[in-house]
């Protein structure tokens, strides 16, 4: 492995700048179908650089890409060839582009995959159990006289243990084309398509090849049933002889991944902890001396960890649109008493769906709020929203100073009229309802039009 | 909070010719149990405090308080636990849920096992006394958020019993006054402007809090409890 790792490096070493594109000199001399079939098999210049694995345009590894793309050569071409020259030699460069893949960095990459590979030691580990899986073929091979899976299996072992370190060390993106491409029902967008059809292909082409490795030389049926009895025989001893130590791998293996998806999950709260919780306490104490602050800072945390506990609310989801009438209602909450330090009792029964009448009617209950919180002088202000099958209605009271209604001060006329006209123009009504001393409400309905009866009372 | 009447506050110590009511706390913060302890002290008798159900029900049942300040959640259980227990050999201890949750199915849970209230672990502390002596004197006491809650949960009882008819239409719908009541006790209203707005007697008020305690308490639906589990996830 080793040895490999630094084979990579010697790979990057021989691949020099390349000035001068000798294929466009190449082809001045020849006929005119040549310079043709030259522009065919070689539409690109070849690249300089060293030899990466591009993460655009790649089948598999992208090791045919990446050819194509150093040497300027078609890709399909390069493909084909490589195709060929796998089933010319039975499987050997099949290998060698396994191992291509694990030794040529992938675009953008420092290092190969096969440098990752090194200190993974559970994959290492895992490719060798393959490779004990692939020597039991190997015995049995031999025990039935078919020396041409002994050349078969030697690149096939090679591509598992190889597939194997790639699928373990491969980064995040090129894992997940592999999944993709493993994926069993593939969906039908073009590049999987192909992917698809390409796994497919291969899959007919081994079932043929068995079945008629199989059946040749065996003209009937009762002939064939011995030598597969020996297999099944065989197969079985040689699992209950290394069974246990596959299985324990195999459990290894998802013991790690469910520590990983633990460990992601802790993060993932260690993380929302720290934006809110844990910055919200260092605010507070360096804002100790300002008892309102710290009582305005401990309330909107205590709303937002209240949210993410009981109602699964990630916080800062709440910061853009709301969807439903105690959304809204909770937005209301949240603003007001972040942007002016006073406390929002807020209550709904039932929920429905907004639309455009409600949406106007959740605005007016804002506007009513942020009025009492900056005029009223109480420090908190109630808000009940009730959903009804016929309307809705928002009740937002304070008790504060209030004020007397038929000598509305100007700065209260304001808000009554501006209030009453958002909800007239849906439908609605609004009343404001105030005395001297006795604090303030409004009062504001809003029926229903859309048909959304079935919403949860 | 249901209690506070404007002005209302500390006043006097007690209310004259009623002793101060002996009060047990039980929480399993030391520090809450403490700040209580504080805020209540001079106005109410502290006869004992505990930290989780098996002390809280030995003691309880010994030192007999008028009201037990209960926390919903305790070590080993819900504080409904207490509440059953004492009250089935002590029926006339009461109890007034504290809670730093405001997940309906705790509160409605500790509400149905006997619970003469619930409130907020933020209320004030005037708001504390106010509610404590409300439930010594025999009331409910009825938060905004408790009767959000209820509201919620008879309506939402009442859509389903237009396909099923109620096992018991005396336990299982609340009247239109009730409701009424509910509604203004969700808008911030005492029950001393309930019962202004209503042109009812503040006994009134009480009578009808308490007659939806009741209910809450009785009523065999199981859609009350299915609905406060349901309303978590939704």
């Amino acid at each position: 492995m080793a040895d490999e790792a630094d084979t990579s490096a010697g790979w990057h070493a021989t691949t020099g700048p390349d000035g001068e594109p000798s294929g466009a000199t190449a082809s001045g001399h020849g006929p005119e179908w040549l310079t043709r079939l030259g522009a065919r098999i070689r539409p690109g210049q070849p690249g300089d650089g060293p030899l990466r694995r591009p993460l655009e345009g790649r089948l598999l590894g992208g090791v045919a890409a990446g050819i194509a793309e150093r040497t300027g050569l078609d890709v399909s071409l390069v493909r084909a060839v490589l195709v060929v020259l796998a089933l010319v030699t039975s499987g050997f460069v099949a290998a060698a582009y396994v191992i291509a893949w694990l030794l040529i960095p992938a675009q953008g990459a420092d290092t190969s995959i096969a440098t990752t590979a090194l200190a993974d030691k559970r994959g290492i580990a895992l490719a060798a159990a393959l490779a004990s899986v692939l020597a039991a073929a190997l015995v049995i091979a031999s025990a039935l006289h078919a020396s041409w899976v002994a050349g078969l299996a030697v690149p096939l072992l090679v591509c598992a243990a190889g597939l194997v370190l790639i699928s373990r060390n491969a980064d995040p993106v090129e894992r997940q084309q592999l999944r993709e491409f493993a994926d069993p029902a593939g969906r039908p967008s073009s590049r999987r398509r192909s992917r698809l059809l390409l796994r497919l292909a291969v899959a007919v082409l081994l079932l043929l090849g068995g079945s008629v490795a199989l059946l040749e030389g065996h003209e009937t049926t009762a002939a064939l049933l011995r030598p597969l009895a020996g297999i099944v025989l065989l197969v079985g001893g040689i699992a209950l002889a290394f069974g246990p130590w596959w299985l324990r791998i195999a459990r290894d293996l998802v013991q790690e991944r469910q520590a990983r998806i633990r460990a992601e999950e802790r993060a993932d709260i260690a993380a929302r902890v720290h934006d809110s919780v844990l910055q919200t306490l260092a605010l507070i104490q360096r804002r100790a001396g300002d008892p309102h602050q710290v009582i305005h800072l401990a309330r909107a945390q205590e709303r937002e960890l209240r949210s993410w506990l009981f109602d699964g609310r990630a916080p800062g989801s709440l910061d853009s649109e709301a969807a439903t009438v105690a959304d809204g209602v909770r937005l209301i909450q949240q603003d007001v008493e972040a942007q002016h330090g006073i406390s929002v009792e807020a209550v709904t029964v039932g929920d429905c769906l907004l639309d455009e009448e409600l949406a106007a009617l959740l605005a007016a209950a804002r506007e009513a709020t942020v009025n009492a919180a900056k005029w009223s002088g109480a420090d908190v202000v109630s808000v009940f929203a009730e959903v009804e099958p016929d309307s809705v209605s928002v009740f937002v009271r304070d008790r504060g100073r209030g004020f007397d209604p038929d000598a509305v001060p100007a700065d209260r006329k304001g808000l009554a009229e501006s209030v009453r006209a958002r909800v007239a123009r849906r439908g609605g009504s609004a009343t404001v309802r105030s005395a001297p001393g006795e604090g303030t409400e409004v009062s504001l309905v809003m029926p229903r039009v859309t048909a959304d009866r079935s919403a949860r009372r | 909070m249901a209690g506070p009447e404007p002005g209302a506050g500390r006043g006097a110590p007690a209310a004259p010719g009623t002793p101060a009511p002996r009060v047990y706390i039980v929480d399993d913060h030391g520090m809450f149990r403490s700040g209580v302890r504080s805020e209540l002290s001079g106005y109410v008798e502290i006869v004992g405090e505990a930290a989780d159900v098996a002390p809280a029900i030995s003691e309880i049942s010994a030192a007999l308080p008028d009201v037990v300040l209960l926390d919903v959640h305790l070590p080993s259980g819900g504080g409904q636990q207490v509440v059953a227990a004492v009250r089935a050999g002590h029926p006339e201890v009461k109890f007034l849920a504290l809670s730093a949750s405001d997940a309906p199915e705790d509160v409605i849970a500790v509400i149905r096992a006997g619970a003469r209230g619930y409130v907020t672990k933020t209320i004030s502390g005037p708001e504390l006394l106010d509610a404590v002596r409300r439930v010594a004197a025999g009331d409910a006491v009825f938060s905004p958020r408790l009767a959000g809650f209820v509201l919620d949960a008879f309506a939402a009882g009442a859509a389903a019993e237009l396909e099923r008819p109620s096992f018991d239409p005396e336990l299982d719908q609340l009247t239109g006054r009730e409701r009424e009541v509910l509604r203004l006790i969700a808008r911030g209203y005492t029950y001393r402007e309930v019962a202004r707005e209503l042109f009812i007697s503040v006994k009134t008020v009480e009578s009808h809090v308490s007659s939806v305690l009741r209910k809450l308490q009785l009523s065999s639906r199981h859609q009350l409890t299915r609905w406060a589990a349901e309303r978590r996830l939704t």
